[in-house]
């Protein structure tokens, strides 16, 4: 187990090590000149050669990418050069609202999709099955932001019972900022939920056609049980590699959704970032997403191994 | 009374009938055997009685369990009988356990379901169940998973499951065929004393009449989902007034018609292993810690003669198989030389190899999975012919391969047909044809028959009889099974710990047993005159 744990993180570090190179070599050879950008058109050269090197940036590649890396490592990621404030404020404001997004999202995909899926596996070939896979492939086809509009109109517009977009922020109150969240939430589970379901009824299927499943039916447990006790434990494997993809992608993937709901999040951030050439701020994002990437799937090789013995005793 | 009593049972899955007419019963501390060929219906014979059996199957007739009509009966009915007073227990030990639940949890999970007891009294019960089985405390913790037991222990398992709660029926369907002799013995004494000690009744599938021979009070032989005949075990089979019945028991003691073994032919030997060693490094405890390595076969010496028919027996995980895969240059010995027609093969490249790989050639146990499904028995056969020196023109490859399948029995028209489409038997002389296809001087056989029928079988063992004659073939055949040996071996090596322990004439170690683990594995191997005599002893 410890030789397990110990290999998965050393992977890790070193993935991270990789990814901060890579982001850091294709930001460099990206065309345009942040000095240039943040003096405007009317700039002389000696001005703007002026502030490249007050950037540190005609210091050597390797340099600067040290610097950098130093940088990351203790939170300091520079100043935003179009907003001239400390880049770790900007982010953490936004993170203030995509991550709470995103966990709300996960967690309402998870409860969808697993009794679904539960629910399709065990009833296989019948209608049950083929309404809730229809289902399914409804939510997986129909774009996201379909569902929010639809959301918004419903529950905003018509029965209004939340806010149809704006963020109030955490100090107007954990209520309020939760019910401006819960429309976003919703309309970015749906199709995550349906993928899952999907997930979650072709490895129960698969799962359910074991020889020890037939065993554990022999000791006279009813489908049920042996449903829930014996085949959905060993089913988890695929539903959490695909539950580790998905958190990657709530947390970054929500451009569409932060801006049909009019929410300050971190996809935004990095949209408006990249079209204003706003590096330091794209690097950081880049790295923090990438960051939090390489942790979630540590978690879920970690959890991997809670759920089968077999990966605890093997190297 | 009866505690079982099936009566007219048919079965139809889908379209296909399954039973027809089925008739057998079970009186309380009594074996029934029930005998027949893979798919004559005796596994969906008992998941009848559970009521396991897949959706689109339907049952009519009686089935009656302890007063209670089985096919009449709830679910809900069922759920309090399986596992309470029906056990079963299946032929796969290694599937039959959920490998992430402890054993522990797994034999008290239905003490908890059925009695209602809390879970330290139902520990406590599932602990002494496992005591009984042979899993004591002290080495087999509860807290073991299945991936730490080897295949015996967990079918102790498994029975550990089924008999937790005393029940009236245990049901085994080929409990010990997926186990070496040895185990097998130690499994059936097991079953043996559990239905002695509580006068359980014991429905017992197998497709081995020896086994049911020694195990069973009566016999049921079925074919086709109908029985042929059923009786007392001693009468049916020493009688053997069924023409089916004659022929399963001929065959199951088959031995084919060899002409005297070749002449040995003095001069160069056609193999010669010396001392060959194989380690396995140990497992990885932490990342600078191994465990100590596995030493998988250990200076194993041996030579063989052109033409001449050798056996390798012993236990599994004795080291057999790892043997054969570094004579077949699939693996490389950590010491010692492998020469094979004065060559050696050890350490040397794939293209240097070529030519010994031309002469030498396998067949597989498993006649499924040895094939690729998606091409056709053309191609399949003709497979080793890469190593050939000159390429074959299609023409020739054609012709090849359908005089390779004229050989082993099967038409020309077989060429273009796909895997799925031949029987079990069948496939096994593909897999032979394959073999044979570029003459070889050499055929390692991987317990080739062990799969199959008995009828089956018999005839493989011919077609390996006819072809050592015909083609001259040496054979090496790796096999856990005695009768295999006896059958069609002039000499045999008995393994065991990696080490060869015994070696000499077929008939001379089989007869007389030296070292213990030879003797082990004589005594455990069961025959059926030897059952049949013992019956008829113990019955005056």
């Amino acid at each position: 187990m410890t030789a397990y744990l110990l290999k998965r993180i050393a992977v890790a570090i070193a993935t991270l090590l990789l990814a901060s190179m890579v982001v850091f070599a294709v930001l460099e050879i990206l065309p345009g000149d942040p000095a240039r950008l943040m003096l405007g058109m009317n700039a002389s050269a000696d001005q703007i050669e002026l502030l490249r090197n007050q950037m540190g940036l005609n210091a050597p590649l390797a340099l600067r990418y040290l610097h950098w890396a130093g940088g990351l490592l203790s939170l300091d990621f520079g100043r935003s050069y179009t907003y001239s404030v400390p880049v770790i404020d900007l982010v953490s404001e936004r993170l203030a609202v995509s991550l709470p997004l995103a966990l709300i999202a996960l967690a309402l995909s998870t409860i969808i999709a697993i009794p679904v899926g539960l629910f399709s596996a065990s009833r296989r070939g019948r209608a049950g099955d083929t309404i809730s896979m229809g289902a399914a492939q409804l939510g997986v086809a129909v774009p996201n932001f379909w569902f929010a509009l639809m959301l918004i109109y419903v529950f905003a517009v018509w029965l209004r019972l939340v806010p149809a977009g704006g963020f109030p922020g955490w100090s107007a109150g954990v209520w309020p900022a939760l019910k401006s969240l819960l429309l976003p939430a919703v309309a970015l589970a749906l199709p995550q939920a349906a993928i899952l379901a999907r997930v979650t009824r072709s490895a129960l299927i698969e799962v359910l056609s074991e020889d020890y499943i037939r065993t554990a039916r022999a000791k006279g447990l009813p489908y049920r049980a042996v449903l829930w006790r014996h085949a959905l434990r060993n089913a988890m494997i695929p539903v959490l590699t695909i539950l580790g993809l998905q958190f990657a992608f709530l947390l970054a993937g929500t451009i569409i959704i932060e801006n049909v709901f009019y929410l300050p999040g971190l996809g935004r951030l990095v949209f408006q970032a990249i079209t204003q050439r706003d590096l330091i701020v794209v690097e950081s994002v880049v790295m923090l997403l990438v960051a939090a990437v390489i942790a979630v799937n540590l978690l879920v090789d970690l959890s991997y191994a809670v759920v089968d013995p077999r990966l605890r005793s093997r190297q | 009374m009866s505690l079982l009593d099936i009566e007219n049972l048919s079965l139809t899955i889908g379209d296909t009938q399954i039973l027809r007419g089925m008739e057998l019963s079970v009186a309380p501390g009594e074996v029934m055997g029930l005998v027949g060929e893979s798919g004559s219906g005796k596994s969906m014979t008992a998941l009848t009685v559970m009521q396991l059996l897949p959706h689109a199957a339907r049952a009519t007739g009686r089935v009656t369990f302890d007063g209670i009509d089985i096919l009449a009966a709830t679910e809900d009915q069922m759920c309090a009988l399986r596992g309470d007073d029906i056990g079963m227990v299946f032929q796969e030990p290694m599937t039959a356990l959920n490998p992430v639940k402890t054993i522990g949890e797994q034999v008290a999970e239905g003490i908890r379901w059925h009695t209602k007891a809390n879970r330290a009294e139902a520990e406590d019960r599932a602990r002494k169940m496992l005591d009984r089985v042979g899993l004591p405390e002290a080495k087999f913790p509860m807290a073991r998973f299945p991936h730490e037991l080897s295949g015996g222990q967990r079918q102790r398992v498994v029975i550990a499951i089924a008999c937790a709660l005393k029940p009236k029926l245990l049901i085994a369907d080929e409990p010990t065929t997926a186990l070496d002799v040895v185990l097998q013995a130690q499994i059936l004494d097991l079953l043996r004393d559990l239905v002695a000690e509580s006068r359980m009744g014991l429905l017992l599938i197998s497709h081995d009449l020896a086994v049911v021979t020694e195990m069973a009070d009566r016999i049921t032989i079925l074919r086709h989902g109908e029985v042929m005949e059923a009786g007392d075990t001693a009468r049916t089979l020493s009688e053997q007034t069924h023409p089916y019945t004659r022929q399963l028991a001929q065959a199951s003691m088959h031995v084919p018609a060899r002409a005297r073994p070749h002449d040995i032919e003095t001069g160069q030997p056609l193999l010669q292993v010396e001392s060959v060693t194989r380690d396995y490094p140990g497992r990885r405890t932490s990342l600078f810690k191994r465990a100590p390595g596995i030493r998988a076969v250990d200076d194993v010496s041996l030579s063989m003669a052109p033409g001449q028919s050798v056996a390798l027996v012993g236990r599994s995980g004795c080291g057999k198989s790892t043997l054969a895969r570094m004579i077949l240059a699939l693996d490389q010995p950590s010491s010692g030389t492998i020469r094979f027609r004065g060559e050696t093969v050890t350490g040397k490249s794939e293209a240097e190899l070529k030519p010994a790989r031309r002469n030498m050639q396998v067949v597989f146990q498993d006649p499924y999975g040895s094939f690729d499904p998606r091409q056709k028995v053309e191609k399949l056969i003709a497979e080793p012919l890469h190593v050939l020196e000159k390429k074959p023109t299609r023409a020739e490859r054609r012709e090849m391969v359908a005089h390779a399948l004229h050989e082993v029995g099967l038409g020309i028209s077989d060429m273009d047909k796909y895997p799925h489409e031949f029987s079990g038997g069948q496939r096994q002389r593909l897999s032979i044809a394959r073999a044979i296809i570029t003459r070889p001087k050499l055929v390692v056989a991987d317990e080739p028959v062990s799969a199959l029928d008995v009828s089956i079988r018999a005839q493989i063992l011919d077609l390996f009889a006819e072809l050592n004659q015909k083609l001259g073939i040496a054979y090496l055949f790796i096999t856990h099974d005695l009768t295999v040996a006896r059958a069609i071996t002039d000499e045999v090596l008995v393994m065991h710990d990696g080490k060869v322990v015994e070696r000499g004439k077929t008939s001379e170690v089989l007869d007389h047993p030296q070292s213990e683990a030879a003797k082990a594995l004589v005594t455990a191997a069961p025959d059926l005159h030897r059952a049949i005599a013992k019956r008829l002893r113990e019955q005056g």
